[in-house]
């Protein structure tokens, strides 16, 4: 028994003892950084890296400025695109380099609870829509109108899509309404996911390789175009009632994607305080053209990230010059 | 029942007796008979009916929001949950500080000397070379990371796992109450255990080694209560009577007795943590399994290689150090022990030293990514078509998905949703007890309930196919390694080091080779399980008593006959052990196929966590905790009996 009691006396010793370790004070939710970052004197940045090539583009860019140009330590997470805002919320990341548009998060942490500040534009435009190859729309013109998608739908079918014609849906962590709009326009088709972009590109070449037709998921820029012209079909045009009626509902989304200028954004505490790193990325703005051509570098030339942020830097102090504070 | 089965077949002993697992499957299928009209009358006989679902998705969306709006504010985060997060994170962090003032040359001094000093030059030599290739590789610094991740989990996991252990070695309540948790747990793939941690930590360090830690805990707790309840009675007799109190037994005998297990404990916690410190990227825990989850959502396969070699060798490194703990060493004398650990830390210090904590040379690494991704594309375009016979890996792919998969998933799909939970608790039954059933039974229904059929019948073709090829593969090399010694010695390394693989680095070649999709899931899946199922297998053959053998040689059987009818029903045991084990792993591996196109359940994890959709992705985790229970009950046969009955 005496050796029961002490067990209890040393447990409630090390309860108090935990208590007094972690103080009694409250835990600063908003300052979670990584156990990694500034270890050793360095100074560390951390981004969060998307999976999509593009989102990649700009990381390297960034990643090389910052390690050669102003000494710093770059760490790159892999977090997706909601739980990104999250995470840069808690300080886990410092930067998102290219949004697509989240209202709900922007809303959530932006505006409410001021975690997160609004970084600027990254000077590209992406758009989202289907697309198909233009092989066959050269062959059926009138597929280019989402009212003639259901005649298609016979010639779309896959082996997965069960009988109906076959939508490629994107990433999971992509902004995506294609449930709703099939759902909503009626149309005779199922929507397919490849289970990563990696993975729809692999399919996308493959069916362009046999010259088949499909109907995908996909945006712009995006190098892929240039290896597979694609013509994009017309959905229902997107309009502010649309966009507020979606924003309440996602599940009653029936119009076109919208146009979205890609935004940056900054944990608030690093927008204050990261000196000449968060200035740089604030600073940060290029074209559809220069993002692509490092994304294609890194994407068909199998380059590596730092390679072809090098090659670029090489080539367009022009346009980098003007971001360093 | 028994009374009543027994009493028929006494009064009519001619016919020919119904063995008791027949019996039992009668039983099962005269229930569903009953069932079946009102089921099928009252909500159809195709899948899961959606009124007898439960949606989760209203609740737990709340929850989530909650959370994330409370959180910077809550008394539940800022002096609890913060705190532990906090804790987490500053220990993490002390660690991986530690380990870079270290610089390359006092960790790889550091760690070969530790080797050495636990398990003998071999490890030693082990672990210096790997060091030196996750330098070589670039991959010093998330190597690193691992590493200090590694060693904050594996000690919280050994604590606890030690502390629970001790509380069921010690009392025979908490053992019973806390074996079938931890039985359970040990066959839940490691992508259920994220999702609960996401939603209190989000996404980061802090809660990837806390799931680390629930994953890893439990083998150590098993042992551990293994190790003290075996103490053998008549030690523990002499003891007690010397007038031992509790307390000297437990430190005087039982523990060092129990030290076998305890170390056997350690050792399997440490692969575990590894190999969810890996799995774990996917919540942000970074290192290196940071790097293959990036370098696969864009198929690189090179970069994933690079970043999987360092897992691997870590791998081989901690395993062979820690499974050779305390095989050496007994033998020297105290003061030279002390005298060589005071050398090893001096050297490690010194190493240090001279190379200024600097983390690896950049001049110093050699980069296989664009090499191995040449090779890569050279095999997919001589390998993927038209090999003149046998096809290729992208045909064999389509093949098995339109020729296995396919079929099997709508045979599952369409099975009544009523008769599921019937023939699996009739499966279970035939081999297993009432228990493993009545368990198995309502997993399946559970699945139902919370109206995740669909993708749970598509894993499940998945699982069953993957383990139908795996015991195929399995028994053949394990007759192969069963019939000769050579064979067997040229298997051993191999499986040793197939064993102790995380089961992330699997999904890299099966990318390159077999494209994603469902296939190269099963493939992975395949690879993973084989080496438990080769092991189990061929120790069973092996095992079959020789004079059983030799009189079935005497009577001229050939060697098939003999296979057959003396060595595979001898080693029943094992091959439902085997079969068991295939089950658990191939299923492990399935789920996290989700990130290389696997769909079903592992894909809803993924896709909960990529949107932020914790309710999704919760609902799918605790389907995929079901299907997993159900799967490793319905495979898990009564030890007592099951030699007997077939005897």
């Amino acid at each position: 028994m005496t050796f029961r009691r002490k067990t209890a006396v040393a447990t409630a010793a090390l309860g108090l003892l935990t208590v007094a370790v972690t103080g009694c004070g409250a835990a600063d939710m908003t300052r979670q950084a990584s156990p990694y970052a500034n270890a050793a004197g360095a100074k560390t940045v951390t981004l969060s890296v998307q999976s999509w090539v593009g989102a990649r583009a700009n990381e390297a860019v960034a990643q090389y400025l910052l390690e050669h140009e102003l000494g710093y330590r770059v760490d790159t997470v892999q977090v997706d695109e909601i739980p990104a805002w999250d995470a840069l919320s808690q300080g886990r990341v410092d930067a998102i380099l290219e949004d697509w548009g989240h209202p709900d998060q922007e809303k959530r942490y932006v505006r409410d609870k001021k975690t997160v500040t609004d970084g600027g534009e990254l000077g590209v435009t992406g758009h989202i829509g289907w697309w198909v190859p233009k092989y066959f729309a050269d062959a059926h013109p009138d597929v280019l109108d989402w009212k003639n998608l259901n005649r298609y739908a016979s010639q779309l079918r896959t082996a997965e899509s069960g009988g109906k014609g076959q939508l490629l849906g994107g990433s999971p962590s992509y902004v995506t309404n294609d449930k709703a709009l099939v759902k909503n326009l009626n149309l005779d088709y199922q929507v397919v996911f490849a289970g990563s972009e990696a993975a729809q590109i692999t399919q996308i070449k493959q069916f362009a390789k046999d010259r088949k037709p499909f109907l995908t998921y996909w945006y712009e820029p995006q190098w892929l175009f240039n290896e597979v012209p694609m013509v994009e079909v017309k959905l229902p045009e997107h309009t502010d009632a649309c966009a507020e009626k979606g924003a309440a509902d996602p599940s009653t989304v029936d119009c076109a994607y919208p146009t979205t200028p890609l935004r940056k954004y900054l944990n608030a505490q690093f927008a204050q305080k990261g000196g000449k790193a968060a200035a740089l990325l604030r600073n940060f703005r290029w074209s559809k053209a220069d993002q692509n051509e490092v994304a294609q570098l890194m994407a068909e030339d199998r380059l590596s990230a730092d390679e072809a942020a090098k090659r670029w830097v090489k080539r367009h102090p022009d346009v980098w010059k003007a971001w360093l504070p | 029942m028994s009374t009543a089965t027994t009493a028929a077949t006494a009064t009519a002993p001619r016919r020919p007796r119904l063995s008791p697992a027949a019996r039992r499957v009668l039983l099962v299928a005269a229930a569903m008979a009953a069932v079946a009209p009102f089921a099928a009358a009252h909500w159809g006989s195709g899948m899961w009916p959606g009124a007898l679902t439960v949606h989760l998705d209203g609740p737990l969306g709340r929850v989530n929001d909650w959370i994330i709006d409370n959180r910077d504010s809550h008394w539940l985060f800022l002096y609890f949950f913060g705190h532990i997060s906090n804790a987490v994170v500053g220990a993490v962090r002390a660690v991986y500080v530690v380990l870079l003032a270290l610089g390359w040359a006092g960790v790889t001094a550091g760690a070969s000397l530790l080797a050495w000093r636990l398990a003998g030059v071999r490890a030693a030599v082990t672990a210096l070379a790997s060091f030196a290739v996750c330098g070589l590789l670039g991959m010093w610094v998330p190597t690193m990371r691992t590493l200090a991740l590694m060693v904050v989990a594996v000690a919280v996991s050994v604590a606890v796992g030690a502390l629970l252990g001790l509380a069921a070695g010690l009392s025979d309540r908490t053992f019973r109450a806390l074996r079938p948790v931890l039985d359970t747990m040990q066959a839940l793939p490691a992508f259920a255990y994220l999702l609960p941690v996401v939603l209190v930590f989000g996404i980061g360090v802090a809660p990837a080694v806390l799931a680390t830690v629930v994953y890893a805990a439990p083998p150590m707790a098993r042992l551990t209560a293994l190790g003290l309840r075996g103490t053998d009675k008549g030690v523990l007799e002499a003891v007690t009577s010397l007038g031992t109190t509790p307390r000297q037994r437990l430190l005087t005998a039982r523990l060092p007795l129990a030290r076998r297990e305890l170390l056997l404990g350690v050792n399997q916690s440490i692969m575990m943590a590894l190999s969810m410190a890996v799995i774990a990227s996917v919540i942000g825990a970074d290192g290196l399994g940071d790097r293959v989850y990036q370098a696969l959502s864009t198929v690189d396969v090179g970069a994933a290689l690079a970043a999987g070699v360092p897992i691997v060798l870590l791998a081989i490194t901690l395993d062979r150090t820690t499974s050779g703990l305390g095989q050496e060493g007994h033998n020297r004398t105290r003061t030279r022990a002390t005298a060589e650990w005071a050398t090893a830390a001096a050297a490690t210090a010194a190493a240090a030293w001279a190379a200024h904590g600097k983390t690896w040379p950049h001049g110093l690494t050699v980069h296989i990514e664009s090499a191995t991704n040449r090779a890569k594309d050279w095999l997919v375009d001589h390998l993927s078509h038209g090999i003149p016979g046998i096809g290729g890996t992208a045909d064999w792919a389509a093949h098995y998905t339109g020729w296995v998969l396919d079929p099997l998933r709508t045979a599952l799909q369409s099975t009544p949703w009523w008769a599921a939970p019937f023939v699996v608790a009739a499966l279970a039954w035939a081999i297993g007890t009432w228990r493993t059933a009545l368990t198995s039974a309502v997993s399946l229904a559970l699945i139902g309930v919370l109206g995740r059929w669909e993708p749970a019948m598509d894993t499940l073709s998945q699982v069953l196919a993957a383990v139908a090829v795996t015991l195929v593969l399995g028994i053949a090399i394990a007759v192969a390694a069963a019939r000769s010694r050579r064979v067997e010695r040229v298997l051993r390394p191999v499986l040793d080091v197939f064993q102790t693989m995380p089961q992330f680095v699997y999904l890299i070649p099966v990318v390159a080779l077999f494209g994603v999709g469902r296939a190269p899931a099963a493939a992975a899946a395949v690879v993973y399980a084989l080496p438990a199922v080769v092991r189990i297998v061929s120790q069973g053959l092996r095992q079959a008593d020789p004079a059983a053998l030799e009189s079935a040689r005497s009577l001229g059987a050939t060697g098939g006959q003999q296979l057959r009818q003396v060595q595979f029903p001898l080693a029943r045991a094992e091959l439902l052990l085997a079969v068991n084990q295939a089950v658990v792993l191939v299923l492990s591996v399935v789920i996290i196929g989700g990130l290389v196109g696997g769909g079903a359940l592992g894909y809803e994890v993924v896709f909960g966590l990529a949107q932020g959709d914790l309710a999704t992705g919760l609902t799918a985790g605790t389907a995929i905790a079901c299907l997993g229970l159900m799967l490793d009950r319905v495979t898990q046969p009564t030890k007592a009996p099951a030699h007997k009955e077939d005897a």
